[in-house]
């Protein structure tokens, strides 16, 4: 295995930003027909060093050898040529074209100027029945669900014969199933000759699908690993530069009082449909209720009619006794609810404002915020001054706009914010979404913290891992209603999944669903 | 052995106010109108409709068409109250629900002639004529949201369409009014009168591109400069160099479309007409076809909508703005022509009074494709028309609440069938490489 021709190899690669070394001496591999996968933590410099490879930035110092030749790499154009292709993390499709006028853009097939739209479907057919990669080439990107866009960037890729193909963080969007579907077509891929780059952070993927690991900390080369003979632990180690705790310590739960009450809620979804429909939950004092579900089976919609921001069709909810269905979400606040939104760029954060003002979102009209007119800088400035310290958000600049913090940072913001100000209940969508061990180590730790504070912790998440490993009681959710309840003991990983799947062994269901 | 409660509620009976119930509720009230209206209208009121544009026309091959008002417009209104109620009954079988929708088509459709039947109760109107002159008033307008097309397409926005046509107005003029006693034939000269004005208003979009793409100037704020430079300049030179004697100049002459031009009622009204008028629809093919089916549209499409997308493909996002841009004043520039050399033959102050921004308009009505645009420049032609028209014939009460209703109406079945429009999304956004 190991004696297959390198395809690229990076050596002593180094890029400065103002202020920053990115990448420090980078050496890599990536040998034929091979996984090499890329690991570190957010702003480790892995992406810096693929756009190098890419052609979006050109390095400082070291060079990249393609099949044995050093080549230079001005711009996309040049590696397209050299048969690199790249799947960005953040999608690089025009939405309101068809995924084959995605597919030919920049490559067209054409006769004279006019575009030939027949043969490019024609190809992308023949690519999609060749490497498993199930797409309408006709269909508008806008109407493609996140996994199928995925497939037509590889496709992309293919279109242009690469045969190195770069992966940043692809399963950062998917859920588990559409995960095993990539892993899939990864290894038609690596059947027919391509080489693969995969970035991540789950350490389990790449255990699972790399030949070769190389872990990133810093900027530098932390170190290689074998996969073989790596544990997930090993891995985290290696990453973070210090040993992580990937088993989620914690006591077991004393419920208290209850603090959350939904009877019979129903609410709708975007486009008007019920999307949950009946759900009955209680939540008490000092536990954790994770609900598991596949996305899209109304936790989203269930989660925003709890906080306020979207209306309840029918039923109610008391938080604390009190019927708070269908409040403002500033009076869901103030009720002690703090919430972290499932998408934090839209919902959890203002990304042009500055880290010191987006921590104080929820509480800046209170008195130790603002008089009645003006609001106070400095005491706002020294709440962020102690929370971006305490929470370890990096950089711990309280000026810079918090849009240009990593994933990881702006979470970290969010949850600064929300587990700050003293709240009694807790709803936390995906909190860990797309961030990297050490932030998940210590998101989870915050979270268990305020558990035993004697707070009550409703969590949403779609890792099963996630809800599995953090909650007292798990109740999975299937098309809009909660189909069982289970306590952590009775909560395996295969009775889980086969409820997320909607099957109910125990309990006779009638012909339909 | 229960089931897993899938208790749905009984669906509570709810009354949506959706999209197609507020135009049914509109058109119920229109139709209401209508029909209470067309009560108070005498009975023995008849519109003739003519058709003939020349009066020396031996053989008339079309006749006239006497329409008795007062039951004409009663029967429109019950169309539309028919149909509103239809409408808002949002039948669920796919057949009724084809068919109310029909009927809102064919209220549409309806209800313009309408409009003029109403207008010109108890006289005589001349249907081609209005047709005619609605597209000779489009001919700027369509033009100038072409141009607009061009730029925006591309990711950056063109509120310099007034300016652009203004400057080219001028410098086409100027050019014909210096090369008039030169001895060059009439036609020559006005061939590179037109061309320096297509010039000069790629020249003053290069101004634009450098302002908005090179320096990164907001888009808007370099369009203003634009705008207000252009007053100033072209009065500057009108005052200058334009105001003697003899300021007029012969306009463009007409052309003849062989065969086309021999047809009857409309071959003379439409097809014998001056060579910008004919560009209209060069134009409009020109921009249908290079936006959506050359790999330059595509890639202007792209660099439009998610530039950083076109970059990663090696597509030159700043080259291809700028391009676009060039393009797009070139066109403005000819819109410009129209102004000085083809309707009027000599040049003023400000004579393009707003149509860049009517024509802007018309593109964004048109939701950003040349054929929506092209249509709205048509509508907004005929609105203008309509009101020329209903002056002449002199009707009992205000010409602008005519000239409004065709808007009105297609903006709510605008609203209703094809929905919000959505401008290319980077549009106003400089590109930055990272």
């Amino acid at each position: 295995m190991t004696a297959a021709a390198p395809v690229l190899e990076v050596r002593g690669i180094s890029k400065r930003f103002p202020g920053v070394l990115a990448n420090d001496n980078i050496n890599l591999t990536l040998r034929k027909g091979q996984v090499l996968g890329l690991l570190g933590e957010n702003g480790a410099g892995k992406s810096t060093l693929m756009n190098m490879i890419y052609g979006l930035y050109k390095p400082d110092e070291g060079e990249i050898l393609v099949n044995g030749q050093a080549v230079d790499i001005a711009g996309p154009k040049d590696a397209i040529d050299l048969g690199i292709g790249m799947v960005h993390q953040h999608f690089q499709l025009v939405d309101v074209l068809t995924v084959t006028e995605n597919v030919m853009l920049g490559n067209e097939s054409v006769s004279g100027p006019f575009l030939r739209r027949d043969r490019a479907r024609r190809e992308i057919l023949e690519l999609s029945s060749e490497y498993g990669l199930d797409v309408n080439p006709d269909a508008l990107i806008a109407d493609l669900p996140v996994g199928v866009q995925q497939r037509v960037e590889i496709i992309k890729a293919l279109y242009r014969h690469a045969d190195i193909l770069i992966l940043d963080e692809p399963t950062a969007v998917l859920t588990p199933q559409e995960t095993r579907g990539l892993f899939k077509i990864m290894h038609t891929l690596l059947e027919k000759g391509v080489s693969i780059i995969f970035i991540s952070h789950k350490l389990k993927e790449v255990l699972e699908i790399c030949d070769d690991v190389v872990v990133l900390r810093r900027g530098k080369v932390a170190g290689h690993a074998d996969p073989q003979r790596s544990t997930e632990g090993s891995l985290a180690s290696l990453m973070v530069g210090r040993d992580v705790i990937l088993e989620v310590e914690k006591a077991a739960a004393t419920p208290g009082d209850e603090i959350l009450n939904i009877v019979n809620l129903q609410v709708h979804d975007d486009r008007g449909l019920p999307a949950v429909e009946g759900v009955n939950l209680g939540l008490q004092r000092g536990e954790i209720l994770g609900i598991a579900g596949v996305q899209g089976n109304g936790q989203t919609e269930l989660v925003e009619a709890l906080t306020g921001m979207r209306p309840v069709d029918d039923g109610r909810f008391y938080i604390k006794g009190e019927d708070m269905t269908d409040s403002s979400p500033r009076r869901v606040t103030e009720k002690g609810v703090g919430h972290v939104p499932e998408d934090r760029q839209r919902d959890g954060l203002v990304a042009g404002f500055t880290v010191m003002h987006n921590l104080v979102l929820c509480t800046y009209y209170r008195n130790e915020f603002s008089n009645i007119i003006v609001v106070d800088d400095r005491a706002i400035a020294d709440n962020a001054h102690q929370l971006v310290e305490q929470y370890d958000v990096r950089p711990p600049i309280i000026n810079n706009p918090a849009g240009g913090l990593s994933g990881g940072n702006q979470q970290k913001v969010i949850v600064a914010r929300e587990f700050s100000r003293g709240v009694d209940l807790l709803i936390a969508s995906q909190p860990t979404r797309g961030l990297d061990v050490g932030s998940i180590e210590f998101i989870h730790k915050q979270i268990i913290r305020m558990r035993d504070e004697g707070a009550g912790i409703l969590l949403v998440s779609s890792e099963l891992d996630e809800v599995l490993s953090l909650s007292d009681r798990v109740a999975v959710m299937f098309e809009g209603q909660i189909i069982d309840i289970l306590p952590i003991e009775e909560a395996d990983k295969d009775t889980v999944g086969l409820r997320m799947a909607g099957v109910r062994d125990d309990i006779q269901r009638e012909g339909a669903k | 052995m229960t089931t897993p409660s899938k208790s749905k509620a009984p669906s509570r009976p709810s009354f949506k106010l959706t999209r197609i119930r507020i135009i049914a509720i509109v058109l119920l009230v229109l139709g209401l109108f209508i029909f209470l209206q067309a009560g108070g209208i005498d009975g023995d009121l008849v519109t003739t409709l003519t058709f003939e544009t020349t009066s020396a026309s031996e053989t008339p091959s079309v006749g006239n068409i006497d329409v008795p008002t007062s039951s004409y417009l009663r029967l429109i209104g019950l169309l539309f109250i028919v149909t509103g109620i239809l409408n808002l009954a949002e039948l669920r079988a796919p057949r009724s629900r084809r068919a109310s929708l029909a009927l809102l088509v064919l209220c549409g459709l309806l209800f313009i002639p309408s409009v003029i039947i109403a207008a010109a109760a108890g006289n005589e109107t001349n249907m081609t004529t209005i047709v005619a002159e609605s597209l000779r008033l489009a001919t700027p307008l369509a033009i100038g949201a072409m141009a607009g097309i061009w730029c925006e397409r591309a990711g950056v926005v063109n509120i310099a369409i007034e300016g652009m046509m203004l400057f080219a107005a001028c410098f086409g003029f100027t050019t014909l009014f210096y090369l008039r006693n030169t001895g060059l034939p009439l036609e020559t000269a006005q061939l590179l009168a037109v061309i320096i004005a297509v010039l000069s208003g790629g020249l003053i979009a290069l101004l634009h591109g450098w302002l908005s793409i090179t320096f990164r100037t907001d888009q808007i704020v370099s369009g203003t400069v634009i705008n207000i430079l252009a007053v100033g300049v072209t009065s500057f030179v009108r005052r200058e160099y334009l105001l003697s004697t003899e300021a007029g100049a012969a306009k463009l002459g007409n052309i003849s479309i062989p065969i086309l031009s021999d047809l009857p009622v409309i071959g003379e009204a439409i097809f014998t007409n001056q060579p910008i008028f004919f560009m209209m629809f060069v134009m409009l093919a020109f921009t249908h076809i290079v936006m959506f089916y050359t790999r330059w549209g595509l890639r202007t499409r792209a660099v439009g909508e998610h530039p950083h997308a076109a970059d990663t493909l090696g597509i030159n996002v700043n080259r291809t703005r700028w391009t676009n841009v060039w393009i797009s004043g070139m066109v403005a520039g000819l819109a410009g022509a129209w102004f000085s050399l083809e309707a009027t033959g000599s040049f003023n102050d400000g004579m393009t009074r707003g149509a860049g921004f009517i024509a802007l308009a018309a593109m964004i009505f048109g939701k950003w494709t040349p054929i929506g645009a092209f249509g709205a420049a048509l509508l907004f032609g005929f609105s203008d028309s309509l009101g020329i028209r209903l002056q002449m014939v002199g009707v009992g009460f205000p010409v602008q609440f005519l000239q409004m209703v065709p808007y009105a109406v297609t903006l709510i079945v605008l609203a209703g069938f094809i929905g919000r429009a959505s401008p290319p999304k980077a549009v106003g956004q400089p590109y930055v490489k990272e």
